[in-house]
């Protein structure tokens, strides 16, 4: 038992720090600006975001646990080959299973799933966090910033949807009637560069809110 | 131990590579099955659909064994290189579902050798023929299935997909079926392939509204999608370069 105390708890302070920090003041696309390549592609439905955000997620928080776990052994010279070795085949992974259970998902992500390997959240948590910290600690750090990563998609993909198709998750949502009375949808939010809009005022919101963040 | 020493180094990494390519290998192998089922899948619900009938992961293969009773293979001579009927091989050899259209085109262009699908279904006490198409959009591969009714000239339905169109623009080839709104694939239905001396002219996108040409008689035309010409053209181009093939055939058998 004495054990125990000395170490640290599972879920301290501190890592539910790591867990809930990338969901807002380290967001990593709205603060660090990372991975909006794929933010941009894959946000013109909510499915696709959805499944794009778990696979990050899932691709992140295995990585880091990996990562860390091989911390010591890793030869300093090739760390980077190392690290790319790992985020590829579990990208690999994920891609093959996305094909066999999730066909039609993993048939609008198509290359973007590929393109996860180039997401730089992948390796700027590695060589930040997973390279000098425990397995559980980066395990919640990798599943934090996949979550933030995620969470800004999905938000991303509910304007783009809703605005660019008049539906979410698939289902109407705006009224055949708006329709006949000249509303129709906007083309624009179906194209990519919109998401940097949409992106830009997510961040421009948070700051307002977070004076913290502005920089002086 | 030295963890930058060489040796260190080229162990490390040949057992890190080794053990994922023995990781990939297997997720790979055991994966197979189901990927190639969901591939099988959907070529199967794609022509489904273009004879209008609604099919999804679960019921595509019961439905196109229901509907789809014949498939043939041709050539461009129009001479019968296969048969395929109810799960048998009746006569010649090669399955219309397993050819690989892009290849074949290929072999067509390079040594008239190209063998053709053709599905021959039944629907609503009627036969319809249905020919998948493959071609070049704008920036990537589209493709889709072309039906016609049983006296091999008018269109009976059509579906079309894209690899990566631009979307909203090109894209909207693909748009699926929706009740009240006639969308790019639903243009297709009545049109007719052979003019009214029996010369194949296949079916065009024209711009500016099919009403208003006078080169292009009404039922060889629909009208192209705005913003999309480039696209509207690879969907004329592919059905020409795939439909002429099969002219012989339809010559012979009409």
């Amino acid at each position: 038992m004495s054990k125990t105390k000395e170490r640290e708890l599972l879920f301290s302070p501190k890592n539910i720090r790591l867990l809930t920090s990338p969901l807002g003041k380290e967001n990593p696309i709205t603060m660090q600006v990372l991975g909006i390549c794929s933010a941009l592609a894959v946000t013109v439905q909510i499915k696709p975001a959805v499944v794009m955000g778990i696979s990050v997620i899932v691709v992140t928080a295995v990585g880091n646990l990996i990562i860390s776990a091989m911390r010591n052994s890793i030869p300093n010279r090739i760390r980077i080959i190392v690290q790319l070795v790992v985020i590829a085949t579990l990208v690999i992974l994920v891609d093959q299973v996305l094909r066999a259970f999730s066909y039609e998902v993993s048939k609008q992500l198509s290359v973007f799933v590929g393109l996860i390997i180039t997401n730089c959240i992948l390796m700027g948590r590695f060589e930040a966090f997973a390279m000098a910290n425990k397995p559980w600690p980066s395990f919640l750090d990798g599943i934090g910033n996949g979550l933030g990563y995620g969470i800004i998609l999905v938000v991303v993909a509910v304007v783009r949807e809703l605005f660019g198709s008049g539906s979410l998750m698939g289902y109407k949502i705006i009224p055949e009637s708006f329709y006949n009375f000249g509303y129709s949808n906007n083309g624009l939010m179906i194209m990519p560069p919109l998401t940097l809009i949409i992106v830009a005022s997510i961040i421009w919101f948070q700051r307002s809110r977070d004076k913290d963040l502005i920089e002086k | 131990m030295d963890r930058n020493n060489n040796i260190y180094i080229f162990i490390y990494s040949s057992v890190l590579v080794i053990l994922v390519a023995i990781i990939l290998t297997i997720a790979n192998i055991s994966l197979k099955p189901a990927q190639e089922k969901n591939i099988r899948i959907e070529k199967m619900s794609n022509v489904l659909a273009a004879i209008g009938i609604k099919s999804d992961a679960t019921d595509a293969e019961k439905l196109f064994a229901k509907y789809i009773t014949e498939e043939i293979v041709i050539n461009s001579k129009g001479e019968v290189l296969g048969k395929f009927v109810a799960g048998k091989q009746v006569e010649g050899s090669g399955r219309a579902f397993d050819i690989n259209i892009k290849v074949e085109l290929k072999n067509q262009a390079d040594s008239k050798s190209g063998k053709f699908p053709l599905f021959i279904g039944e629907k609503d006490g009627s036969k319809v023929y249905i020919v998948p198409v493959y071609g070049k959009g704008l920036w990537a591969a589209i493709w889709g299935n072309i039906a016609f009714k049983d006296d091999l000239n008018t269109v009976y339905g059509a579906n079309f997909s894209h690899e990566s169109e631009t979307p909203g623009l090109g894209a909207e080839i693909s748009q699926p079926k929706t009740e009240g709104k006639i969308v790019f694939s639903d243009q297709f239905v009545g049109k007719t392939i052979f003019d009214a001396t029996g010369n194949f002219v296949s079916v065009s996108t024209v711009k500016g509204g099919v009403v208003n040409q006078t080169k292009i008689a009404a039922e060889h035309g629909v009208d192209a999608i705005s913003g999309g010409t480039l696209t509207s053209n690879g969907v004329t181009n592919m059905l020409y370069d795939c439909l002429i093939n099969y002219v012989e055939y339809i010559k012979k058998n009409k």
